[in-house]
């Protein structure tokens, strides 16, 4: 099973990821990742953009590799856009799978290019004011980790 | 009769709209011709990408939009 999914308003991880365990019978293990708008210092929100032509086609695309490079039984790709604050939910993935390492890497794979690799502009709001936030010389590294 | 521009990112800060019809056809030169004081060196950039109704151009001067199509200015995308 692939879930892929833009979400527009906060979401309950758990609400989520219950009913894709619950769509994978026979299954030995499910990992999941959340990732949460971390509470650095003085952001008081972020803002994500996307664009639509391209990044739910991306995420699907993505959803698509994990599922023929790692041995499993479906995954869930869900990612917030819109203004966030810190403590919410930003991104989840989880994976199924019949055994453990399977699911574990897909999900460290699906985030290391949601993270680098996907269509997302970003800007986060420090003292009332908005500003834009550059790639990172770090996502190359993340993404060669899988070539 | 239009070609509809959008922005992404920190492009729509530097041109004040998120989006912006022009006429067609356009191709690269005249997209030139239409943002490059806006935009100044990110729209000749190799960091900026463009996509047609969102099939992305490996090529930016191949660029030939006609009227009804829509052209994205796509920027980097923010790291983790």
């Amino acid at each position: 099973m692939k879930d892929v999914r833009l979400l527009i308003e906060p979401f309950n991880p758990g609400q989520l990821v219950g009913p894709f365990t619950n769509a994978h019978p026979g299954l030995g293990g499910v990992c999941t990742f959340v990732g949460e708008v971390r509470g650095d210092g003085d952001v008081e929100a972020l803002e994500l953009s996307h664009y639509e032509p391209l990044t739910l086609a991306g995420m699907d695309d993505l959803a698509d590799q994990a599922l023929a490079r790692f041995d499993l039984m479906g995954i869930l790709i869900a990612h917030r856009v819109g203004e966030l604050h810190p403590g919410e939910p930003i991104v989840l993935v989880s994976a199924a799978a019949r055994h453990r390492r399977g699911a574990i890497q897909a999900v460290d794979f699906a985030m290391d290019h949601l993270k680098s690799d996907a269509w997302f502009w970003k800007r986060e709001k420090r003292g009332g004011e908005w500003r834009w936030i550059d790639p990172r010389p770090e996502d190359h590294a993340d993404l060669e980790r899988w070539v | 009769m239009a070609v509809r521009l959008v922005f992404l990112g920190k492009l729509a800060d530097l041109t004040g709209a998120a989006e912006r019809d022009v006429m067609a056809p356009l191709d690269w030169s005249g997209l030139l011709d239409a943002l490059q004081g806006e935009l100044g060196g990110w729209l000749a950039s190799d960091k900026v990408k463009l996509a047609v109704n969102g099939a992305i151009l490996a090529d930016k001067m191949d660029l030939q939009a006609g009227d009804g199509d829509e052209v994205a200015l796509l920027p980097p995308v923010s790291g983790g």
